[in-house]
């Protein structure tokens, strides 16, 4: 974004006013010709369909605010209007409301390719701690959004994560009240939520774009790992990856919209189109989809700190869950200085990518265990023995497999060179043709 | 400059620092404060209770902030369940006594001490847990017929509001 070298744009309007402010020249160097891995699989699409859908929400959201009644009389029968009555009302909500699923998944797959291929590492760090903070930001927003509807999860939903901060010792309770501006979840939380909601997605917009802005800085990592050294081993970022990310992202919009269009309310919950009703808990209260893994961890905790032979507890089961489930997330922001193995891909990292692998079932396997109610059992045991033994593992990998195996795994020779790994990936599919 | 004069406006900067720190501080509280419950809010504090209307072994729910209050018109064997229990047992030590103002009266904030789900038990046909008092569908605490949590997740037992008996028959809660 400096001054100095700019070549002069042959249309006149353009050139008038670049030379007063270059922004011309820099979308050209920042996402024309940025020099770009030539390596990149599908899975580095994921960034900009991240970006495609964080636009979506914002723009489908503001729309929505205009329909929208943030008071909890009035709240539920708004969002019922917007459904049945407001011109295409329907198809708004739908979006914005599979949306946060999709802008979900879209940022799942992007964390954990970025941690397959050691993304999160030197020079990438800061990088990487920038994206921890945007998904921060987005569960707070997601969860918030998902209270305005008011119905009974909105409201139950609500209830619980917000008495998570209770847990706090002394002050908790205080917090609690000054979240709710009342004594339960009520309408002044409601008017604040609202407000927050549509404040964050903007303060999400400034992080990513601080984001890529460090990445602009560092370059992007690529599947094998290894630093590009020269010219041969990229291609501009347009047209090869404009193309590339567009082609990945109609086919991601295709299957949004089978859910928007054809299974619209798949991944919600039907309790939600019941209005809020504070005297009465659904039976199964769960979260979306994209909070079970945390959830269970949350609910893992049922058993309380105490000093050995005496009634002094230090850390009750409730506290004891809630440390365990923020520090799940945490743990991401020192995840550069767990892993100080030199190698970044997992492709040259035998032994950490199963472990990895194993990390991944594992993620996958607590989100059913958080998706089943408090009592339930799985081969004639209570499941939260398995969502123990599955948050066990979770933290083990961060904090004694990474370190461990920084020191102690050898890994694979890596290629010279990106060119070179190319170059001979494509004589090896050359030779087996013309077999 | 000499070192002199840099100490002197190292101190100005510092002490201006300090002065503008206090200043988006002190601006800071009243929209922070803002959000504390709002006058009518806590104006809502106070419900009045007959509790003729409850019978011998049923409960009822009434609002208080906006919070579930359960008055439970407990049995003999009830009352004699809550107090016939060893302290070691418990979670969070509280006798009966401490609990009731008189024994055949329980009146605790329905509110469950884990994450502020509703407890069920409050109908005869509804879950009563373990103990025989309330369950909570959301983690799995047991509460007993004094509300006690006896197993599970939550920290504490039910909380008691802050009531009198304005008479036999009337109370009066916070």
């Amino acid at each position: 974004m400096g001054h100095g070298e700019r070549t002069a744009f042959e249309n006149p309007v353009i050139e008038w006013i670049d030379s007063r402010l270059p922004i011309f020249t820099m979308m050209q160097k920042e996402y024309g010709v940025f020099p770009t891995p030539k390596n990149f699989n599908y899975f580095w699409n994921f960034g900009a369909i991240a970006m495609f859908m964080l636009v979506t929400m914002i723009v489908t959201g503001i729309v929505l605010a205009m329909h929208y009644t943030a008071n909890t009389h009035l709240a539920f029968d708004s969002v019922e209007r917007i459904m049945r009555d407001v011109n295409g009302g329907w198809l708004l909500r739908y979006i914005h409301m599979n949306g946060a699923s999709f802008f979900f998944i879209a940022v799942y797959i992007h964390i954990f390719r970025g941690m397959y291929y050691g993304s999160y590492k030197r020079p990438r760090e800061l990088l990487w701690i920038l994206g921890v903070a945007i998904f921060l930001l987005m569960m707070a927003t997601a969860f918030i959004g998902y209270v305005l509807p008011w119905g009974q999860m909105s409201l139950w939903g609500a209830t619980v994560i917000t008495n998570l901060f209770s847990a706090i010792p002394l002050v908790g309770d205080s917090i609690v009240t000054l979240l709710w501006g009342g004594f339960s979840v009520d309408n002044p939380t409601l008017t604040r939520f609202f407000a927050l909601h549509y404040l964050l997605p903007f303060v999400i917009f400034a992080v990513v774009f601080i984001h890529v802005w460090a990445l602009h800085i560092t370059g992007s990592n690529n599947p094998l790992g290894i630093d590009t050294k020269g010219p041969q081993d990229t291609v501009p970022f347009n047209p090869y990856y404009t193309i590339k990310d567009s082609f990945g992202l109609v086919v991601f919009l295709m299957l949004y919209a089978l859910f928007i269009f054809f299974m619209p309310n798949a991944l919600g919950h039907p309790d939600n189109y019941t209005p809020a009703n504070p005297l009465v808990t659904p039976a199964h209260i769960v979260p979306e989809w994209y909070f079970l893994p945390f959830y269970a961890i949350l609910r893992a905790i049922t058993f309380s700190i105490d000093i050995p032979f005496t009634d002094i507890t230090i850390i009750t089961a409730k506290l004891g869950g809630v440390i365990a489930m923020f520090g799940s997330i945490l743990l991401w922001f020192v995840l550069p200085w767990l892993d100080s193995h030199p190698i970044r891909s997992a492709k040259f990292r035998p032994v950490f990518r199963y472990f990895f692998l194993l990390l991944l079932a594992d993620f996958i396997f607590l989100g059913y265990v958080g998706s089943q109610p408090a009592d339930a059992t799985m081969f004639g045991l209570p499941l939260s023995v398995f969502g123990l033994g599955a948050t066990a593992y979770y933290f083990a990998f961060f904090i004694v497999i990474l370190p461990w195996l920084s020191k102690h795994e050898k890994g694979r020779e890596l290629p010279a060179s990106i060119h070179e790994a190319v170059l001979a990936k494509n004589k090896k599919k050359a030779v087996e043709i013309s077999e | 400059m000499t070192a002199d004069s840099d100490d002197r406006r190292g101190f100005l900067m510092l002490t201006a620092g300090a002065m503008a720190a206090v200043g988006v501080g002190r601006m800071a509280a009243p929209m922070i404060n803002s959000l504390n419950p709002a006058k009518d809010t806590l104006a809502l504090s106070t419900t009045e209770v007959d509790l003729t209307q409850i019978p011998e072994g049923e409960a009822r729910t009434v609002m208080w902030q906006g919070k579930p209050v359960f008055i439970k018109h407990r049995t003999p064997k009830e009352i004699e369940e809550a107090e016939d229990v060893d302290m070691a047992n418990l979670i969070d030590k509280q006798t009966d006594d401490e609990r009731v103002k008189k024994k055949q009266w329980l009146v605790v904030v329905g509110i469950c001490t884990h994450l502020g789900c509703v407890p069920v038990g409050q109908k005869e046909t509804d879950a009563h847990g373990d103990y025989d008092g309330w369950f909570c569908p959301c983690h799995g605490s047991h509460y007993d017929t004094s509300g006690r949590i006896r197993k599970g997740p939550a920290p504490r037992n039910l909380a008691v509001p802050p009531y009198e008996f304005l008479s036999d028959t009337v109370i009066k809660i916070g």
